[in-house]
C-alpha cells in the first residue's frame, strides 16, 4: 500500500487560544500513521480535549490546516466527511449515549452514513457481539453501569468503521476488572489511535508513542520514566 | 419540600408506570394515544353527569385491565383531588344559582357545587384513561408512537431527549445538593438560602447547556447533519382493530348521550 507511509492524520501550525485563557495550543504540529497508539499526556486544562476537538473539527482553529487521510479539512462538509473515519469518543459516556436504548444508539452513526435500517441493525448488532456485549440491545442506556457504557460508546464509534480512534480519557471512572476488559479490546483493535489518558499504567501498555503538552506546544517524549515525576 | 421536588423529578425516568403484564400493552402504542386523546375530548367536553360518570366507570375498567399499581396510582390521583378540592371550595362561591348556605355574607350555590364535582369526575377520568392507556407504555415508545401519528419532529425530539436526559440532570442536582448538605447546609428563611439555591439553580442551567452542546458535538462525531432515525415498525393487527372499534363506539355512546341531554 502506497497510502501507509502517508500520515493519516496530520496537523500543521495549529492554534488555538480561548478568548480569556488567552493560549491554549500554539502553532502545534502533529501526524499520525498507520498503526500507531499515541499518548498524549498533559497537566489539566494543558489543551488535551481541545486539541482532540480541533482535529475532528468540532471547534475552529485560529491558525493551522488540519489534513484528514490526505485532504486539507477547512469546512463542516470536509470535517464532516473526516469524522466518519476517525472515529472520537468522549470523556463522559452519557453525553454520547443520547438514544433511550443501546441498539437505537449504535445504529446511529450507520444510519446517518446511509445504511439502511436493516444494515444498521445489522452492523450494530455484530459490532456489539464483536465487544462481548451481546444481548444489550435493548437495554436502557441510562441504567447500565459505568463500564457498559463505556462499552457501548466504543461500538457506537466503532460501528462506523473508523480508520482512526481518538480517545479522550476512556479509563476515566472505570474500575480495574472494566479497565482491563477496555485495554484488552483496544489492544486487539487493528486502527491508529490518539488517545488522552492519566492512568499511566493503562496508557504505558497501549502507547507505541507518547507526547506531551505543555505551554501550548507537543513534546517528544522518552519512553523513559523521566516524567514520573510527582504531579 | 426539596424531598417532593426530588420524587418529582426523577419518577418518570424514562420508564412507564409500574404495572403487570395485560392485554392493553399488547394494543399498538398508536391505538392508544390516539383513543385517549379522543377520550379526553370526548369527556371533557360533556356537560352532564350521566356522560362523565359512565366515562369515569369506563375509566376504572381500564385500569383494572391495565393491572396498575393501586398504590401508586391512587398517589398520583390523589395529588391531583387536592387540586380538585380547592375548586370544589372555591367554585359554589362563585357560580350564580340557588342558594345553598352563606358565609361571611357569600352565598355558596348549588349549581357552583354540582358544576365543581363536573369538573372533578371528568379530571379523574381523564386522568385514569391516561394512566392505563399511556403511562403503561414506556416514554421512548410514546415518544416513536407520536412521531408515526405524524406529530412534528422537532416536539418528538424534545421529548426523547427530555426522557434521556431528565434523570442525568436531576442526578447532577442531587449531587450538588448533596455537597450542599455536606457542608452543612440547611434550608431556612433568609437570604442566604435564597441566593444559595440561586446559584444551585444557575449553575444546573449552566450544566444543562454545557452538557447539551457536548451531546450535540458528539451526535456530529457520528455524522449527524439534522435528520433522526427512529427504529421501529409498528403494526396495526385485529385485536387494535377490535379495542379502537370498542372504545369509539363507547365514545359514540358518551356524544349521544350528550346531545340526547341538550334537547331534554
Amino acid at each position: 500500500m502506497a497510502y501507509s507511509n502517508k500520515p493519516l492524520i496530520k496537523i500543521e501550525d495549529l492554534s488555538y487560544a480561548y478568548p480569556r485563557r488567552g493560549s491554549v495550543l500554539n502553532a502545534v504540529n502533529f501526524a499520525l500513521h498507520e498503526g500507531e497508539r499515541v499518548v498524549i499526556n498533559g497537566d489539566n486544562g494543558a489543551g488535551k480535549t481541545t486539541l482532540l476537538h480541533l482535529i475532528v473539527g468540532l471547534k475552529k482553529a485560529k491558525q493551522g490546516q488540519v489534513f484528514g487521510f490526505g485532504q486539507p479539512c477547512k469546512t463542516e462538509k470536509e470535517f464532516n466527511r473526516l469524522r466518519a473515519k476517525a472515529g472520537l469518543l468522549f470523556q463522559d459516556p452519557d453525553d454520547q449515549l443520547f438514544c433511550p436504548t443501546v441498539l437505537e444508539d449504535v445504529m446511529f452513526g450507520p444510519l446517518n452514513l446511509g445504511f439502511t435500517k436493516q444494515q444498521a441493525i445489522d452492523k450494530s448488532i455484530q459490532t456489539l457481539a464483536d465487544l462481548g456485549m451481546q444481548g444489550f440491545e435493548s437495554r436502557i442506556t441510562h441504567q447500565l453501569s459505568g463500564g457498559e457504557k463505556r462499552m457501548i460508546t466504543l461500538a457506537s464509534v466503532l460501528v462506523m468503521e473508523p480508520q482512526v480512534l481518538i480517545l479522550d480519557e476512556p479509563t476515566n471512572a472505570l474500575d480495574e476488572k472494566a479497565k482491563g476488559r477496555l485495554l484488552a479490546v483496544l489492544k486487539a483493535l487493528p486502527q491508529a489511535m490518539i488517545i488522552i489518558s492519566h492512568d499511566k499504567l493503562f496508557s504505558e501498555q497501549l502507547a507505541t508513542r507518547q507526547l506531551t503538552l505543555k505551554e501550548g506546544a507537543l513534546i517528544d517524549e522518552e519512553p523513559t520514566n523521566n516524567n514520573v515525576a510527582v504531579a | 419540600m426539596s424531598q417532593s421536588l426530588e420524587h418529582s423529578l426523577t419518577s418518570w425516568s424514562g420508564q412507564a408506570l409500574k404495572h403487570q403484564a395485560s392485554w392493553i400493552d399488547d394494543i399498538d402504542a398508536r391505538v392508544r394515544v390516539v383513543c385517549s386523546t379522543l377520550f379526553a375530548f370526548v369527556v371533557v367536553s360533556s356537560q352532564f353527569f350521566t356522560p362523565a360518570l359512565l366515562g369515569l366507570f369506563c375509566a376504572l375498567i381500564l385500569v383494572k385491565a391495565s393491572k396498575l399499581n393501586i398504590k401508586r396510582t391512587l398517589r398520583r390521583v390523589v395529588a391531583m383531588d387536592l387540586f380538585m378540592l380547592t375548586l370544589i371550595c372555591i367554585l359554589p362561591f362563585t357560580t350564580p344559582g340557588d342558594a345553598m348556605f352563606t358565609v361571611f355574607g357569600l352565598t355558596a350555590s348549588w349549581q357552583g357545587l354540582l358544576h365543581a364535582l363536573l369538573i372533578t369526575v371528568k379530571a379523574n377520568a381523564v386522568l385514569l384513561v391516561l394512566f392505563s392507556l399511556v403511562a403503561t407504555m414506556s416514554a421512548s415508545t410514546l415518544g416513536h408512537a407520536l412521531a408515526h401519528l405524524k406529530v412534528p419532529d422537532k416536539l418528538v425530539h424534545l421529548m426523547l431527549f427530555m426522557v434521556r436526559y431528565l434523570d442525568v440532570i436531576s442526578q447532577e442536582y442531587k449531587k450538588m445538593r448533596r455537597a450542599m448538605q455536606a457542608r452543612a447546609f440547611v434550608l431556612r428563611t433568609n437570604l442566604h438560602t435564597w441566593k444559595s439555591i440561586g446559584y444551585l439553580f444557575g449553575m444546573l442551567l449552566i450544566r444543562s447547556v454545557e452538557r447539551a452542546e457536548r451531546i450535540a458535538d458528539a451526535m456530529k462525531c457520528r455524522g449527524f447533519c439534522g435528520r433522526y432515525y427512529l427504529n421501529d415498525e409498528m403494526k396495526i393487527r385485529s385485536i387494535d382493530w377490535i379495542f379502537a372499534i370498542v372504545f369509539i363506539s363507547f365514545l359514540l355512546l358518551l356524544i349521544g348521550l350528550n346531545i340526547d341531554g341538550l334537547f331534554k
